[in-house]
């Protein structure tokens, strides 16, 4: 894959009724498929920008261009449905909807996006072998999430991220509740499997401990010239 | 749409016991409406009913709601009767087809007793133009027979053939004309108006209970027993009111002035249809007032469902926080939103018009015999369809509150809810 995944230029970024600006990124570049991992403490920004790349905040100025596609100069609806298609993303924990079971949760996306299902083409078989392949005993599929414990429940969402081959998985400090060794581990299961999909990583998370095996590491406040913990 | 609508009704169903007691609570609400207004409606309908077919109503000069209130409804008693002399000279005007005279003022264990002539069993309406009919045997042709409303025989457990005394005056422990039984010689069908609950007897027969008494007390030393009535003239000197019946109704106008304006004693003729609508005016205030309230009931419940919503929505809002990040819009949470608010609405008027149908199948029963209010069969009549769809617009309201909070809370938190 050639290209860039993530390309962002000259952008500025500010919360409502804020006074002072929290973003403002000169430039910001992911290439297709590359895994990068992105640090920061917490209030420096990286929700908004996290927010912007999904395209449910939009910049007072600049460009954010996903594979060539400036989101920010689509409507709001276009957005949406740009991110159910191309933007795989794991949150925190509560990644899952708790009244769905396991495996309904991994289909999500294709409920959402057509894209993706066509590219999963049989969803549901697509969606078994996903959570065979990250080790989901198939007894704990028809489970409902919330009866999952938290490793499981980070495993399922990573399904959920990847059903489809979304062409950039973005996670959010996807390991903060998991135990250390664990983390270590899901970080490893997100970078085989990106690098399976042939799909970027950008993984967002404050504990740079976790950034070996990445392809390159960038600290927010390198690239953002506003001072997070000034504007916080 | 369609996917977003699926999601919301599991979503729902994971809430199933905190939206079932808002359902159940929207049902009780919506039940409580629509027997209001059934009882409501039917009530007006029943008293409207009360009597047909009757073109004027006559009595003593008093208010035309007192006149109604004792010869229709034999409740309250008449401070004034009509001479004998004057029924005659007003049975005879040529207008009239025919004239029934009432006399009131006795009663059986409670229940009011009516001295009149067969001619009432004839020619007495109620509801839509029914006729009085039988249950079981006949109208009274001796002085000392009588013919009891349903609700009379029912209460009582008479049946033709038994043998009742009357008390004089209302009071339910008065005075007993004990030397005069009578024998019950009819029952009458059910109507739904004060008939039943009515015990008939002749005009003469009212006479003759009265031959031996005067100022309201048996005269001391005189007792004339039963079998010598007859000896006597049992003409009525006076009666308490008399109903008219004309040949054309285009008369009503003409004859109801010749009586207001009559000579012979000051008289008073009104028109039941007019005089009932007047009663129900005064009654009227106590109609609209528990219509409100119920109103207010239903109002309540769907506060709580817009509470309930609102309150789930802080918890829920990780999941719409999920869902945006699937992609959907600040849009479909919204619709997600409100049509949970919808379909709990309208699960609660269901299981509200359940609940009224089976109200209705048990409660019909009682109030048709307590209160005469005879319920009509069908679940949607008349203001009812527009009360629901009230409720329901009321219900999408409501839902509208959360559905809306939904929205901004989506675009104000973006992928990542602040809590």
């Amino acid at each position: 894959m050639n290209g860039s995944a993530i390309r962002i230029a000259d952008l500025l970024f500010r919360w409502p009724r804020q006074p002072r600006p929290c973003l403002d990124i000169p430039a910001f570049e992911i290439a297709a498929g590359e895994r990068v991992f992105l640090h920061g403490p917490s209030g420096s920004g990286k929700s908004s920008l996290l927010g912007l790349l999904g395209g449910v905040a939009q910049p007072e100025r600049g460009a954010i261009e996903l594979f060539c596609t400036d989101i920010t100069r689509l409507s709001a609806r276009v957005r949406d449905q740009f991110r159910a298609d191309h933007i795989g993303f794991i949150f925190q924990q509560f990644n899952l909807l708790p009244w769905l079971s396991a495996l309904d949760n991994v289909l999500l996306p294709c409920t959402f996006s057509a894209t993706r299902r066509q590219r999963a083409d049989d969803v549901r078989a697509e969606a078994m072998r996903l959570l065979t392949h990250l080790d989901l005993a198939p007894d704990l599929w028809p489970q409902p999430a919330a009866e999952l414990s938290v490793g499981q429940q980070q495993r399922v969402a990573a399904a959920r991220a990847l059903i489809g081959r979304p062409e950039l998985l973005i996670a959010d400090e996807p390991t903060s509740a998991l135990d250390a060794p664990r983390q270590q581990a899901f970080v490893d299961l997100l970078l085989r499997e990106s690098g399976a999909a042939g799909a970027a990583l950008l993984f967002v998370s404050h504990d740079d401990r976790l950034a070996a095996h990445f392809d390159r590491t960038v600290a927010l406040a390198d690239i953002n010239r506003i001072d997070g913990a000034a504007s916080a | 749409m369609i996917a977003i609508l699926r999601l919301a009704l599991k979503s729902a169903w994971a809430r199933r016991l905190t939206l079932g007691i808002v359902v159940c609570a929207i049902a009780l609400s919506t039940a409580l409406l629509l027997a209001v207004e059934r009882v409501r409606s039917d009530a007006r309908q029943s008293f409207s009913q009360t009597v047909s077919g009757v073109d004027l109503v006559v009595g003593a000069r008093t208010g035309s709601v007192q006149l109604m209130l004792y010869a229709v409804f034999h409740s309250g008693s008449a401070t004034n009767n009509i001479r004998w002399d004057s029924v005659e000279v007003l049975a005879a005007h040529p207008a009239v087809d025919w004239a029934i005279p009432l006399s009131l003022g006795d009663s059986h264990r409670g229940f009011p007793v009516l001295g009149t002539t067969v001619a009432y069993f004839e020619h007495f309406r109620h509801g839509d133009r029914q006729a009085l009919a039988f249950a079981a045997g006949r109208p009274f042709s001796e002085v000392f027979e009588a013919v009891v409303g349903s609700a009379v025989a029912a209460e009582l457990g008479y049946r033709v053939g038994d043998r009742i005394t009357l008390a004089h005056g209302m009071a339910e422990l008065g005075p007993e004309h004990a030397d005069k039984p009578f024998t019950i010689v009819g029952v009458l069908a059910p109507t739904g108006t004060p008939v039943d609950r009515t015990v008939h007897i002749s005009l003469e027969a009212i006479t003759a209970l009265h031959l031996d008494w005067a100022g309201g007390a048996p005269l001391p030393g005189l007792a004339i027993p039963a079998e010598q009535v007859k000896k006597f003239d049992l003409q009525p000197r006076e009666i308490t009111a008399l109903l008219i019946g004309l040949k054309s109704r285009a008369d009503v106008f003409r004859l109801q002035r010749h009586i207001n304006g009559y000579r012979g004693e000051p008289l008073l003729a009104v028109m039941p249809g007019v005089a009932l609508d007047e009663l129900w005016q005064t009654l009227g205030m106590i109609e609209r007032t528990l219509l409100a309230l119920s109103a207010l009931v239903v109002v309540i419940g769907l506060a709580g469902l817009m509470a309930t919503l609102l309150a789930g929505l802080n918890e829920r809002r990780r999941e719409l926080a999920i869902l945006r990040a699937l992609g959907a819009g600040p849009g479909a949470l919204f619709l997600m939103l409100t049509a949970e608010g919808l379909l709990v609405t309208v699960l609660g008027e269901l299981f509200g018009c359940a609940l009224l149908a089976v109200g209705l199948f048990f409660g019909a029963p009682l109030l048709q015999t307590q209160f005469g209010i005879t319920l009509g069969g069908q679940l949607f009549a008349g203001n009812e369809i527009l009360l629901l769809q009230s409720v329901l617009a009321t219900g999408l309201l409501a839902s509208l509150v959360p559905g809306w909070r939904a929205w901004r809370m989506s675009l104000a938190d973006g992928l990542t809810p602040k809590n």
